[in-house]
């Protein structure tokens, strides 16, 4: 198995070669973050006691956009949201080939005490949450930590996590790569599946 | 880049520009990390660190303590005052002993320049230079920039003047290739016996008068007279030195316009600066301090990480 082609950060020579499938198009995306910022609202008001975490590099987008959505559509404010940087806390140290470079994190409000929501793009192995459990505990004990991806990839978890708030389920294949591409970013808002056939 | 260009830290000219780059990248990570309330990540749990300190040292020692401690490496200490190397042992012997005990990094601090480089030759494990004789400290001259790039945005195109005792001083001429590397510019003042004499083949600018020095300047950096180094008399009181080379307030008053102080400790109060310029707003002497931490972190971290398992 080449273990390199199933993280989320892939060379680009390496997607380059692999066929290309829309699992999520803009339209879906829209009515997805749509659904997933209601069911946040759900279970936490007014998110008074409520923070938001996007996981760096690519959780960032899809929070800053369900911070924008409840802000804007649902009329929340006081939202609090934070970027979270992983890197140090990762198990594969000195394990990779590539070394993984750090982005930046910015937590200014507390976390104690308070019920905080992690954000990412794709749940895959797990083992990225398992460190986001661990950094984010270096910023105080909060009362409750839930776990929300746009997609989770069951099947192919290496660790016992799942998600509390879920866009879209999929199978695919370990060799398979789920791309979340964002408008902000990759200028169209889509989800591919890439695979190698 | 994310990786160093090098194997070892031995010291500034054997780094790149992208080096040092990569260094402030990963360190401003790691400043962030310090300020949080648990100020610890388990990167290096499963590497352990030996620092060597055949020479006294309090804060550098402390500073790569407290760096190795927040990465969660397992760390020993030794300072040759309480080892064997007082009953003959050779450099190589002792560290290979302490290697046996599998040691993946050496911090290392040692009278004689070109301790680091010998050792990396010798020994299987990454080095770090903490101080060689009057050689090289490059973590020093790291944070040193690093403090510079923090105040005033950048190092390029800055004008850095070091001050005091250039010849004895290893943080002179580390401080000279880091700034040299990241396109200062960077002049030297001092009483001439204390000025090497090929100094200016370096590149740097000579000046023994201190008041044109600052007022040419955008940095000072104040450096310790190394009382313990002087085998014979360089200048002859310590009052003279302190009236012509002495930092005060005064002086800077009188400049027109404010310029950053720095120092790498420990100060001689009185002597090459005042207790009103070390402790006042222009003194950036604690924020180098906290930069210390931060810097080594990313140097032993980013030195760990070429550490394949």
């Amino acid at each position: 198995m080449k273990k390199k082609c199933i993280f989320a950060f892939k060379p680009k020579a390496c997607t380059a070669l692999m066929a290309k499938k829309t699992l999520l198009n803009a339209k879906d995306i829209h009515i997805i973050l749509h659904r997933l910022a209601c069911q946040l609202i759900e279970n936490h008001n007014d998110f008074n006691n409520t923070v938001l975490i996007g996981l760096q590099p690519r959780g960032v987008f899809l929070a800053q956009r369900l911070m924008k959505i409840l802000q804007e559509d649902y009329k929340i404010s006081n939202i609090k949201l934070g970027q979270l940087d992983i890197t140090f806390y990762r198990d594969d140290f000195r394990r990779r080939d590539e070394p993984l470079a750090a982005s930046n994190t910015t937590i200014d409000f507390i976390v104690e005490d308070k019920n905080v929501v992690i954000i990412d793009d794709v749940l895959f192995s797990g083992r990225s949450i398992r460190s986001a459990l661990t950094a984010i505990q270096s910023f105080g004990r909060p009362t409750s930590i839930e776990l929300l991806v746009l997609i989770d990839r069951r099947f192919s978890r290496h660790l016992p996590i799942q998600p509390d708030y879920i866009g879209r389920q999929v199978d695919v294949i370990n060799s398979e790569k789920v791309k979340v591409s964002w408008q902000e970013n990759d200028k169209k808002d889509a989800v591919y599946i890439l695979s190698n056939n | 880049m994310k990786q160093l260009s090098t194997d070892h830290l031995l010291g500034i000219k054997y780094l790149k520009k992208e080096d040092i780059d990569l260094i402030f990248n990963t360190a401003d990570h790691f400043k962030e990390v310090i300020n949080r309330p648990i100020k610890k990540v388990p990167s290096l749990r499963d590497i352990t660190i030996a620092n060597l300190f055949f020479e006294n040292s309090t804060r550098t020692k402390l500073s790569f303590e407290l760096a190795e401690k927040r990465l969660s490496a397992d760390i020993i200490n030794f300072s040759a005052s309480q080892s064997s190397v007082k009953k003959g042992e050779t450099l190589i012997d002792t560290v290979n002993n302490i290697l046996s005990m599998k040691v993946d990094i050496v911090v290392m601090r040692h009278p004689n320049v070109g301790a680091g480089v010998f050792l990396s030759k010798h020994v299987n494990a990454k080095i770090i230079n903490a101080g060689d004789g009057a050689h090289e400290h490059p973590t020093q001259a790291l944070l040193d920039s690093y403090s510079i790039k923090e105040t005033l945005g950048t190092v390029k195109g800055k004008k850095v003047v070091i001050i005091g005792d250039i010849l004895h001083s290893r943080v002179a001429l580390s401080n000279i290739f880091a700034l040299q590397l990241q396109g200062a510019t960077v002049k030297v003042c001092g009483p001439t016996t204390l000025l090497p004499k090929y100094i200016s083949s370096l590149g740097v600018k000579v000046e023994t008068n201190l008041k044109k020095a600052l007022a040419w300047c955008d940095v000072a950096n104040v450096l310790r007279v190394q009382h313990e180094r002087m085998d014979i008399k360089y200048f002859p009181s310590i009052r003279e030195y302190t009236q012509l080379f002495g930092i005060n307030k005064e002086i800077l008053d009188s400049l027109g316009k404010k310029i950053v102080i720095m120092h790498p400790g420990p100060i001689n109060r009185g002597v090459e600066i005042t207790s009103d310029v070390a402790d006042s707003k222009q003194s950036i002497i604690l924020n180098q301090v906290e930069n210390g931490v931060a810097i080594r972190m990313a140097v032993i971290y980013l030195l760990a990480q070429q550490i394949k398992k």
